[in-house]
């Protein structure tokens, strides 16, 4: 359904293995995995924690080597480090910096000049929630406010795939739902392409043109689903008839899995 | 096996980087009025020991005589005290420099690290009094061998807390840090120093109350001049009084240094305060 747009990402039969300690067999990280991302679009993978979802973002990132299978950005097997954006699950704003010279980091590294990074980071406080608090230490923000300013951050490295690891994860409830929503705004200005890795179902679907679910040891994907849902998106959706349906469709395998490994975990 | 907190407890000093508050003249005051009236009361108490007594000048002298004692000295006494602090200065800045150079370097080479690190901590196994003897045999009576066993003495807190505080890096942010592109030396420079620096200030703390013990054993060992040696002279001459007085400006020459470098520190890290008092608030 998108075969007009160019592909930004495609991961073809990536695998990742690492050695848990020297004595010990190689722990298979990721196995098999392929997926697409085509220009502008929205995607996210679910799955349980420890399924491996940031361990393939690293992969993605450039941070940490595949053992097989080809990833190619924009058609080209290229190095991937530096030229896709990566949120970590933490929102790595340093604490010695003020906010607003944390957002700027990303273009000081390219080279933008102090003052126009800043004028750039300006821009962007409004719409990030963030005015009126880029003076302040990154201690003295909310949990919300981190987040949109990790996010910020990312958005103003200016690569054009992002990889976001479970940017609301530590956020209560509400904040996380209104997060979304906002999220979506923000996506939705200038389309940027996104890979989005969360355990939350509903989230990923509400946010989502396609979800991916991930099922760990090794960590594969099991699911992959279309997400049939018109934009522009409000929170209402979520509790619409046709959004549950989706959601239940995605939660089947994870529960499955879930019970599978209880039953090898008890005795 | 925890080397850098066992070498804390060698050294009598905390590693950990340590929390510190903002001015407030009134709560300075709050605070600073325990010790003050404790300090005055146990001056009286001396004093009033040595008057019921009736020990000799030259073994208790009371608070008095050595008032006048810091009075009738104060020309040898200041002289002597920036000779002192002339190679504390030098030793301590010289044990900066090198600390930190040192502490760059074995982060920056796990195998530099793995074959200088248990060298430090034997080295500080040897006395300090040992090492002076040394150290004067080797460069004579001037002002050198001083800088060196201040330096040699120094050296160890910084080094190791700034090898502490560089290896504190989350890795989650250094890998933020390659994916936006910085190279090793941004790194560096933008998360490894920064994070480093509380315990950098930490390790310069301890150093600073080394610096004037090792200062003083240097000076006993041979010279010509400064507080060290100004005290082995009035104590020959069983001038006890002066004895005492020196003592007094070595302790306030060691509590000025620990000052300055808790002041600098509130210059330099006005983040670490706020993180600092934003604990105190949850507490």
């Amino acid at each position: 359904m998108n075969s007009a747009r160019p592909r930004r990402l495609e991961v073809c039969g990536l695998s990742a293995t690492y050695a848990a300690d020297s004595r010990h067999a190689e722990v298979v990280a990721l196995r098999d995995i392929s997926l697409e991302l085509f220009a502008g679009e929205f995607v996210s993978l679910v799955g349980p924690s420890g399924c491996g979802k940031t361990t393939l973002l690293k992969v993605l990132a450039g941070l940490v080597p595949a053992s097989t299978g080809e990833v190619r950005l924009d058609g080209a097997q290229t190095a991937l480090l530096g030229r896709v954006g990566y949120m970590p699950q933490n929102d790595q704003l340093m604490p010695w910096r003020t906010t607003l010279d944390n957002l700027t980091l990303g273009l000081e590294l390219s080279g933008t000049r102090r003052e126009a990074a800043r004028a750039r980071a300006r821009r962007e406080l409004e719409l990030f929630g963030l005015a009126g608090f880029e003076r302040h230490w990154p201690r003295a923000l909310s949990g919300g406010m981190r987040q949109r300013a990790a996010l910020l951050r990312t958005f103003l490295a200016g690569r054009d795939v992002l990889l976001l690891d479970e940017p609301f994860g530590a956020l209560d409830a509400l904040t996380r739902e209104a997060m979304r929503e906002w999220l979506l705004s923000v996506w939705e200005a200038d389309r940027k392409t996104i890979l989005l890795v969360t355990h939350d179902v509903e989230e990923a679907l509400f946010l989502s043109d396609r979800v991916h679910v991930m099922s760990g040891r090794p960590g594969r994907i099991t699911t992959t689903l279309e997400v049939p849902l018109a934009r522009p998106r409000a929170l209402a959706l979520t509790g619409e008839p046709e959004f549950a349906a989706l959601k239940e469709q995605l939660l089947a395998p994870l529960r499955e899995e879930a019970r599978q490994r209880l039953m090898v975990a008890a005795p | 096996m925890n080397v850098p907190s066992r070498t804390a407890l060698l050294l009598g000093g905390r590693l950990e980087p340590r929390a510190i508050e903002s001015f407030d003249p009134r709560r300075a005051l709050r605070r600073l009025a325990p010790p003050l009236i404790f300090g005055v009361v146990l001056l009286g108490a001396w004093q009033a020991y040595v008057a019921l007594s009736g020990d000799r000048e030259s073994i208790l002298p009371s608070p008095l005589e050595v008032a006048r004692a810091l009075v009738r000295d104060r020309g040898v006494l200041a002289s002597s005290a920036g000779t002192t602090l002339g190679e504390i200065l030098l030793g301590y800045g010289a044990a900066i420099v090198l600390g930190v150079t040192f502490a760059v370097a074995m982060s920056g080479s796990p195998l530099v690290k793995r074959a200088i690190y248990p060298w430090l901590v034997i080295s500080q196994l040897i006395p300090i009094p040992a090492i002076a003897v040394i150290v004067v045999v080797w460069t004579g009576f001037d002002i050198l061998p001083k800088v060196i066993v201040v330096a040699l003495v120094s050296f160890f807190p910084i080094a190791v807390n700034t090898v502490d505080g560089l290896r504190a890096t989350d890795p989650e942010l250094l890998d933020l840090l390659r994916t936006l592109g910085a190279g090793r030396w941004e790194r560096l420079r933008m998360a490894q120093a920064p994070s480093a620096l509380p315990y950098l200030f930490s390790g310069l703390r301890v150093a600073a109350a080394l610096a004037v013990i090792g200062v003083v054993f240097a000076e006993w060992v041979g010279s010509t001049s400064g507080l060290g040696n100004l005290i082995l002279t009035y104590s020959n001459q069983t001038a006890t009084p002066d004895v005492f007085a020196t003592v007094a400006v070595l302790a306030v020459i060691g509590v000025a240094l620990f000052s300055a470098v808790g002041l600098l520190e509130r210059i330099a890290l006005p983040w670490y305060r706020v993180a600092a008092e934003d604990e105190q608030r949850v507490r």
